[in-house]
């Protein structure tokens, strides 16, 4: 279970790439143990945040703090406590599940009997036994997401960074590595991961929602969807399009989408919705309009589109 | 830097190697082909030069000079002419690339010798045509003076220079091509190979993992490089024995100083490929690199050209590339039995290209992490 001691502390991180800004003044703390996620669209920033963390990219300002130590200058001992795995499958394509792994343990300076139950511990809990003499390259997308998390685990880190991990799986695949990831943060390694899945995001302890390089709301996924500044409805009706059409055009509507044949309706305000109920019997006398739990979409939605007003502002 | 992980490297490219049939089938392919197309096709003898003939003269002794010519083998006579605007449209037209002109008092000329008796014209836009013709034109007059006036004395009964040719008698043009050759096999597959071995890391993603382990970029650089110092040696090997056992090429200086001075080479043709890894961003923008460094060399170094024909400044160039001092090296070795102590300047030059071409290298490399 998560405990209060920070294992990565981040202060106005910010990274420049020439004129754009992919990372901008990023304060973050995660602490031990914690499955914490970070949730945005892409090209928001989360792989240019998690490879700073990683020691791969040195920030253009900010702080890091990273298990007690500061990156960029103390990359080298911080890159011995700490697995990351990449977006793309980053292992050898060409090369056997026993090599790779091999190449790893050798890579970390596993050795002698240390290594070999490590090796075995990792072919046992990721189902890789009867795949040993794979190539990697020949391998499904699941199995080869259950490889690549066994090389950036093997040397046992403190700390395990994981960016969209599961982009390229199946469902069932993808339910099967959270728990996999739930294990391990229960044997207390602290996990960070970047994802794009609103149903991952809420099994996070914690998380963060970037937008733009900018973080514009973190907390507990229950913290974020009880505090969310707005009120959510769902909306029964015959002609959902026309519908949606008209309330997109409220300004106090922020989003709506159609589920099936009812609309999800998001508002910028906490209220019983007596106007919207207005506004909607106005177009379409029988529709029925019932005030629902929000959750993280919506929390997504509302502060997103609280950075773009905000810029839109300013540009005016 | 730490054994262990080096050792991973070399262990996990050598296991990559066996598994690209592609790259190992030009580790022995390259060197094959090159050896027997080189060594076959390359003949700097010129023989049998398509020519044309015109005897104003028709003496006796002018029809006896172009039968010795034509049994020297070196020009063919295809054509007869009567004219000499013949001879330059068969040149324009390409039918002929010399001809023999002699004129009609040819017979007072020779016995003058203040006058040229008689003239070769060539066609100037060959190079290897120019310098036959050059032999041709000591080809000895005196020769045919005999019979009618051979025991007259004062007259040289030999031709005025003898040329003797040093270590390759028959002018067999394999003895001279071959321990080049080695060079230039090496500066192709050796810049090629790791150039683009390390590229690969990068372009297929694995780069991004390993800047996240304890390995080091040194570690990962001589571990990927090691494995490829093997196969240039195997690659002088077995150019050696194909030229012994083919070409009949000998060694005539030890064994031991061709490898030392191969390994010095490979080293710097490794230092080379490295270097442009740091600056290439795909395995393609990597060979096409690979190719720019090995066309000059190859052109400057003396294996195609005469080195000392060459400007002043392209010598100066040329004097860079590692491919020229191995060139010298390796045929003082192989043919002239010298020893590498005589020529330590050559491995001297080889050693500060190493040195500073891998400082280069190593620092951009670091660079390019970020």
């Amino acid at each position: 279970m998560p405990d209060d001691t920070p294992v990565i502390v981040a202060r106005g991180l910010t990274k420049r790439f020439g004129k754009l800004t992919a990372v901008d003044h990023l304060d973050l703390t995660v602490r031990r143990a914690e499955v914490y996620g970070f949730l945005g669209p892409n090209g928001c920033g989360k792989s240019t945040t998690i490879r700073m963390l990683c020691g791969l990219l040195e920030p253009t300002s900010g702080d890091i703090e990273v298990l007690g130590h500061k990156l960029p200058q103390d990359a080298e001992v911080v890159k011995r406590s700490i697995g990351y795995m990449t977006q793309k499958f980053s292992l050898y394509e060409d090369l056997s599940v026993v090599e790779n792994l091999d190449f790893l343990a050798a890579v970390h300076g596993l050795a002698g009997a240390k290594k070999k139950q490590r090796l075995d511990e990792m072919y046992e809990r990721y189902h890789l036994g009867n795949l040993k003499k794979q190539i990697a390259g020949t391998m499904s997308g699941g199995q080869k997401q259950r490889l690549a998390l066994a090389g950036s685990v093997l040397h046992e880190p403190e700390l395990l960074l994981l960016d969209e991990p599961t982009s390229a799986v199946d469902p069932q695949s993808r339910r099967d590595f959270w728990d996999a990831l739930f294990d391990l943060s229960e044997a207390g390694t602290t996990l960070l991961v970047s994802t794009h899945y609103m149903d991952e995001a809420e099994r996070c302890h914690r998380l963060a929602i970037l937008d733009r390089g900018r973080l514009v709301a973190n907390g507990s996924p229950h913290e974020l969807m009880e505090n969310l500044p707005g009120s959510t409805f769902r909306i029964e009706c015959t002609e959902p399009r026309r519908l949606q059409d008209a309330l997109i055009k409220e300004e106090r509507v922020l989003g709506v989408a159609q589920i099936g044949s009812s609309l999800r309706v998001l508002t910028d305000r906490r209220d019983d919705g007596g106007w919207l109920r207005d506004r909607v019997h106005s177009i379409d006398a029988k529709a029925e309009v019932e005030n629902v739990a929000p959750n993280l979409e919506d929390v997504f939605v509302a502060s997103t589109h609280k950075r773009a007003q905000a810029t839109e502002e300013k540009a005016a | 830097m730490k054994l262990g992980r080096l050792l991973a490297v070399v262990r996990k490219e050598l296991l990559q190697l066996g598994r690209d049939r592609l790259t190992f089938a030009m580790i022995v392919g390259i060197p094959t082909l090159q050896l027997l197309l080189f060594g076959f096709a390359i003949n700097l003898d010129v023989r049998h030069l398509p020519a044309a003939v015109l005897d104003q003269a028709n003496t006796a002794h002018s029809r006896e000079l172009v039968a010795e010519l034509a049994s020297s083998q070196v020009l063919d006579f295809r054509h007869k002419v009567v004219a000499p605007q013949e001879i330059a449209t068969l040149m324009r037209r390409g039918e002929i690339s010399a001809a023999v002109v002699i004129p009609p008092d040819f017979e007072s000329r020779k016995a003058r010798a203040d006058q040229p008796a008689w003239q070769v014209v060539v066609d100037g836009s060959d190079q290897s045509v120019q310098a036959a013709a050059r032999q041709l034109g000591s080809f000895p007059l005196d020769s045919l003076d005999y019979g009618t006036e051979a025991n007259r004395p004062g007259i040289r009964q030999v031709p005025s220079v003898e040329i003797v040719n040093f270590y390759n008698p028959e002018r067999r043009a394999p003895i001279n091509t071959v321990p080049g050759l080695i060079g230039v096999i090496l500066a192709m597959t050796m810049v090629i190979f790791t150039a683009m071995a390390i590229v690969r890391e990068r372009e297929r993603g694995n780069m991004e993992m390993l800047i996240a382990t304890p390995l080091s970029p040194l570690e990962l650089t001589i571990g990927k490089v090691l494995p490829y110092v093997g196969i240039g040696l195997v690659q002088v090997t077995l150019i050696l024995i194909l030229g012994k056992l083919v070409f009949g090429v000998p060694v005539r200086g030890s064994l031991v100083d061709v490898y030392i001075a191969a390994s010095v080479y490979i080293a710097a043709s490794l230092a080379l490929g490295v270097f442009i890894s740091t600056m290439a961003k795909s395995q393609f923008q990597s060979m096409q690199m690979a190719f720019f460094t090995f066309l000059p060399q190859i052109l400057l170094s003396g294996f195609m050209f005469p080195f000392d024909g060459m400007p002043k400044f392209a010598q100066w160039l040329a004097e860079i590339f590692p491919l020229t001092h191995f060139l010298r090296l390796i045929r003082g070795i192989m043919l002239r039995d010298a020893h590498l102590g005589e020529m330590w300047g050559e491995i001297a030059a080889l050693c500060a290209f190493v040195v500073v071409v891998m400082a280069i290298a190593v620092r951009r490399f670091r660079k390019t992490l970020d």
